[in-house]
């Protein structure tokens, strides 16, 4: 919404009041602005009267002429195809700041020029404003312009606008006279209503027009008549405040009904009395039903929308747009005047569809019904003046409910309560004059009588809200909550789990919920998919089921900037529905390439041991130490079939591990997944101390060749299988490949809790670890 | 004697001198101390000597050994610190190499404002709680008494899933489901953070996905001071004990009174600059008190009952107090980008 400075102070006097501190004080009391500004952002500009015109000798169009500006006479070449002698002009004198840039004294083609004659676009006006002639052409004052005068002031232009993002509940502020009382709240001014006066005839109107509103969404409607109008140009005020408020003037009929808009926020439609008929009705659209609308389309109606209607057909589309057939024109003598309440929720569903216009956006919100009332003796009024129409006695009102008084009682403790402030039955009092509340007070009780303009107010707290606003809550001494508090509660499992893999190197990603449909089939998930209606895109039309495609879309984005080294972790949600329920589980994927290791000379590459260590590393944070496997996984069609494991914690699958496959990414590129609700669901002990042994332990170490397919957690098993329980714990260490056979090292450490262990005992044990394993596994022992 | 001893000794030194390997000095050491060193002779000839002359030699034998001793074994001290330098500096390493170890990782920025706000709200007492992200549109919106047809939906325009369901536009959901789950209707002191949706372009300033932290306290006598003084403490933690804060009346339908916060800008004090827009506030929250239809939708009684709420938009605390200007930053996850949050913050 848009204040016009000129406009408000039309009913309140804020005329000395400076522009940028109305904007600020309006939002100390909840009225955000973007933008306060003047209406003309442009200075140095005078009358001028051109009193010589020649043609420059080394131009075919440019003008070399002498404007008087009053004080002084100033040479100034000029393009302009309507320059002539005589003609009163704007002149920008040297020094001027135009939207355009700033004038200087200059020389054009040997011509001395101290100025510019300008054009009305040259002042920054919306070319929508203007006509063709104000775009091409200097602008041209009547001739009694007096010399040397503002141009701005002239114009009637010299207005300062403010423009306020209000909040969707304030529909009392979209209007002149709503923005009035909202600044003398403020300021503690009076607010001055417009009055309404003209003639009437009496021409039985009432008797000769039917008025039938056959819905419920239509509480109020009232129909008058303007007859034998006068459709010309608006008078310069109209013209310029509808320009101030972003609106294109027409002509005097159409401007006006915008101008009683914008001055009471009641918007209006005027219908050609003679094309509308005897009959006017409101009721809802057929399903289906067609209205050419004034822009001249074609709308194709619903169930839902209210329209206007004559005998044959609809003929308006209510509250939102007018029809093309009965439109006023040039040739339109007699006026329907329409001014009506409509309901909300149906004009905005109407115009979410068909189109957002400022007299939906009114109708959404909510009209004061008295409102209706005064727009309806301003739009005679202001016809008459202005179009000359004679204005017929009768109106004619449909109107389905008695609109009530809102009183609503509240005491000085509750306000004080809930604000946490000291406040006076005085100060109170004085907030509720201000804002132009009638209101009586019974002890610290007070009887609050709401204005109807203000139909965001309907409960204790909106007043409290109105006394904080008015007042300020700044004032408020800062407290915190008193209540029995027990210790916070915070689960910290996943901050746990980004620490530590943070701390691994890794750095953390977060990325969209949203994604596409095939990228679900990266990594397929058996399960039902979520997805969203009507997305706005095909990337993001369903709620993820795996984390991998995101992080992969990471690695790509980052490949592209030349980031090779890439070493990311992301733990987020993914989405799946199953009988009817909507399910969320947290999911921990990873994704690394390049090096991960710093420092000089080790250009080691990431490989499948690196990401495995750091599960292994993780799966033992979390305490599942030794209760953990990977099994060889070759089902996945998008993984490497030779490089990829599935977890498994305790006998669950728990996510999978190992390489892209190398027709997706040629580089080496590693990824997990790990569902953590499911893992979490695994139970783990408490921390404990393990009484370390008080004797000493042998350590013998052994390597056998195997054949390439042998898993070293398998020979492993069997180590522990042939030997008692002296053997303490057994470790791979060593691994050397050598064409189709590899060597695998073991240190096996033997250990006994109740007494020191001899060479003899462990030999026998040793021996017997050799026995089966090089029986078992066809494996050769090697020489240590 | 006494001058075979003088010359033996001038000998042994000028051969020290001439050694400089420890090898050679063992040499040295034999052939003036040895078994068949002229020392050795001279120390078996004594015994033919008188008792007086025995020992006048004897003190000059006494005093050679003395010297010599002390002559070689400066210079044998001196031979093996230089050959320990020699070996030392033969390990000479550059110093100025870098470290061995893997690189530091990083959390996203927007987990360090989440954290920074988790601890600040736990050790108050709140707690931290967390709900479903696909939302049903009761505890979404009408709950809230944001009825259908309410024009504060158009602010959040939301993605739906069924008529019913929908990706949750707010935390604020959280809230409802905290208040419907406590039964015996006690006091509540809570806050939410998580990811909420809204059918936004991706810009700038925009995201159709971000992460809000919503907070909530109910109980009897809360006030909009408690909120004040609340919220002070959340603007200290995170953007230094100076800040302060100022309350603008708003709208949000489920708060009344609403208010939208700014905090001093931390960049000009206040002063004025491109950052605040020269007003020398940001906006950075919505809160106000929990309106009487909430309470009542979720069970409590708003004549007994009141309760404050607040949420704000970990993106934008993250964006000023980081200095990051595009929010896409966030989620398209350059590692230069997120390798400047490798550190522990300081307050």
């Amino acid at each position: 919404m848009i204040f016009s400075k000129k406009f408000v102070s039309d009913y309140v006097d804020i005329k000395d009041k400076d522009i940028n501190e109305i904007a600020e004080n309006m939002t100390r009391v909840g009225n955000e602005y973007d933008e306060a500004s003047s209406l003309i952002k442009a200075n140095k500009l005078v009358v001028g009267e051109v009193i010589e015109c020649d043609m420059h000798p080394e131009s075919d169009h440019l003008h070399i002429t002498k404007i008087n500006v009053g004080k002084e006479v100033l040479d100034i070449v000029c393009g302009a195809p309507n320059m002539r002698k005589g003609i009163k002009v704007i002149v920008a004198l040297p020094g001027a700041i135009l939207p355009g840039g700033t004038i200087k004294e200059s020389t054009i083609r040997g011509a001395k020029s101290n100025g510019m004659c300008c054009s009305l676009a040259e002042l920054g006006l919306d070319k929508k404003f203007l006509t063709e002639k104000d775009i091409e052409g200097i602008h041209e004052f009547p001739q009694d312009a007096l010399v040397g005068e503002d141009a701005i002031k002239y114009l009637g232009l010299d207005d300062e606008i403010i423009n306020f993002e209000l909040t969707s509940n304030r529909s009392d502020l979209l209007s002149a006279i709503g923005l009035a009382y909202e600044v003398g709240a403020i300021y503690n001014l009076k607010v001055k209503e417009p009055t309404s006066e003209y003639k009437t005839v009496k021409d039985n109107f009432a008797n000769s027009m039917t008025l039938k509103v056959e819905t419920d969404n239509s509480s109020l409607f009232l129909l008058g008549k303007a007859n034998n109008v006068t459709i010309t140009e608006s008078p310069d005020f109209i013209k310029n405040r509808l320009i101030a408020c972003g609106i294109r003037p027409i002509n005097n009929v159409v401007d006006i009904s915008n101008y009683i808009m914008l001055e009471t926020g009641q918007p209006l439609h005027y219908y050609d009395a003679d094309k509308v008929g005897e009959y006017l009705g409101v009721r809802m659209a057929k399903d289906g039903e067609k209205l050419v609308t004034l822009d001249g389309q074609e709308r194709t109606l619903t169930l839902s929308d209210i329209v206007i209607c004559n005998k044959n057909e609809a003929i308006g589309l209510a509250g939102v747009m007018g029809g093309l057939d009965t439109e006023v024109t040039e040739n339109t003598k007699n006026i329907l005047i329409e001014s009506a309440q409509f309901d909300g929720a149906s004009i905005r569903k109407t115009s979410k569809r068909i189109l957002r216009s400022e007299a939906s956006n009114r109708f959404e919100k909510g009209i004061d019904v008295n409102r209706t009332y005064l727009a309806m003796e301003r739009s005679k009024d202001l016809l008459e003046k202005y179009a000359n129409a004679t204005i017929s006695e009768d109106t004619i009102e449909y109107k389905s409910k008695e609109s009530e008084e809102k009183v609503i009682e509240i005491t000085l403790e509750k306000i004080n309560s809930v604000l946490g402030m000291n406040l006076t039955t005085d100060i109170v009092n004085d907030v509720f004059e201000r804002l132009g509340f009638k209101c009586s007070l019974k002890g610290t009780l007070f009887e609050v009588k709401v204005p109807s303009r203000r139909l965001d107010i309907t409960i204790k707290e909106d007043l409290i809200e109105e006394v904080g606003r008015i007042y300020g809550v700044d004032n408020a001494v800062a407290s915190l909550p008193v209540v029995p508090s027990t210790p916070g509660h915070i689960d910290k499992y996943i901050r746990d789990i980004k620490i530590r893999l943070s701390s691994l190197g890794l750095n953390e990603v977060i990325s969209y919920s949203l994604v596409s449909e095939s990228s679900l089939n990266m990594f397929p998930i058996n399960t039902e998919t979520i997805n969203i209606l009507e997305p706005m895109v095909e990337e993001k039309s369903v709620l993820r089921k795996s984390l991998i495609s995101s992080l992969m879309e990471i690695y790509e984005y980052n490949k592209a900037r030349n980031n090779k080294n890439i070493s990311i972790y992301e733990i987020g949600e993914s989405f799946y529905k199953e009988n009817g329920e909507y399910i969320q589980e947290d999911k921990l994927g990873l994704l690394m390439t390049g090096t991960y290791i710093t420092g000089v000379n080790n250009n080691i590459n990431v490989d499948f041991y690196y990401i495995k260590g750091i599960i292994e590393n993780l799966l033992d944070y979390l305490g599942y130490s030794k209760r953990y496997d990977f099994e060889i996984e070759n089902s996945l069609e998008n993984m490497h079939p030779y490089q990829t494991a599935r977890i498994i914690v305790n006998g669950h699958n728990i996510g999978f591990l190992g390489r892209i496959h190398p027709s997706i990414y040629k580089d080496n590129v590693y990824v997990c997944e790990i569902n953590l609700t499911e893992l979490r669901s695994i139970g783990v002990g408490n921390m404990k101390y393990k009484e370390i042994s008080k004797f000493p332990s042998i350590k013998k170490d052994l390597s056998f060749v195997f054949d390439k397919e042998v898993l070293s957690k398998d020979v492993i098993r069997d180590i522990k299988n042939s030997s008692s329980r002296i053997l303490n714990s057994v470790r791979v260490y060593d691994e050397y490949i050598v064409d189709n056979t590899r060597s695998l090292t073991f240190s096996l450490t033997f250990l006994d809790e109740k007494e020191t262990l001899t060479e003899e005992a462990v030999m026998k044990e040793f021996n017997k670890v050799i026995d089966t394993i090089t029986n078992k596994y066809n494996a050769k022992l090697k020489n240590m | 004697m006494k001058e075979r001893l003088e010359n033996l000794l001038k000998n042994a030194k000028l051969d020290i001198d001439q050694t400089s390997e420890e090898v050679d000095m063992n040499l040295v050491k034999s052939k003036y101390m040895g078994k068949n060193s002229e020392f050795t002779s001279i120390m078996k000839e004594m015994g033919s000597l008188s008792s007086e002359e025995k020992k006048s030699i004897g003190l000059l034998t006494n005093e050679f050994r003395t010297s010599f001793t002390e002559y070689f074994e400066n210079k044998l001290n001196k031979i093996k610190a230089d050959a320990l330098n020699k070996r030392l500096e033969s390990e000479r390493i550059d110093i100025s190499l870098p470290g061995k170890g893997v690189k530091t990782g990083s959390l996203h920025p927007l987990t360090h404002i989440r954290t920074t706000l988790e601890d600040l709200f736990v050790s108050m007492g709140y707690d931290v709680v967390e709900g479903p992200q696909v939302e049903t549109d009761d505890n979404c919106f009408e709950k809230l008494n944001i009825p259908k047809d309410h024009p504060a939906r158009d602010m959040q325009d939301t993605f739906y899933i069924t008529d019913e369901m929908l990706l949750r536009s707010q935390t604020s959901s959280v809230q409802v489901r905290t208040m419907l789950a406590n039964k015996e209707k006690t006091s509540i002191k809570m806050v939410c953070p998580g990811k909420v949706y809204r059918r936004d372009d991706d810009d700038a300033t925009h995201s159709h996905q971000f992460m809000q932290m919503e907070g909530l306290v109910v109980d009897k006598n809360i006030s909009l001071a408690d909120l004040k003084g609340t919220l002070l403490e959340m603007a200290h933690a995170l953007l230094g004990e100076n800040t302060n804060i100022r309350f603008r009346p708003s709208y949000f339908g489920f708060t009344e009174p609403s208010y939208e916060v700014d905090v001093s800008c931390f960049k000009c004090g206040g002063k004025g600059c491109p950052l605040c827009k020269n007003i020398g506030w940001i906006e950075i929250l919505g809160s106000g008190m929990v309106h009487p239809n909430v309470l009542r939708m979720c069970g409590y009684d708003p004549e007994i009952y009141t309760g404050f709420a607040f949420g704000v938009g970990i993106e934008r605390l993250a964006m000023f107090k980081y200095g990051i200007t595009d929010l896409r930053n966030f989620y398209t996850n350059d590692v230069r980008f997120l390798d400047n949050f490798n550190r522990k913050d300081v307050k």
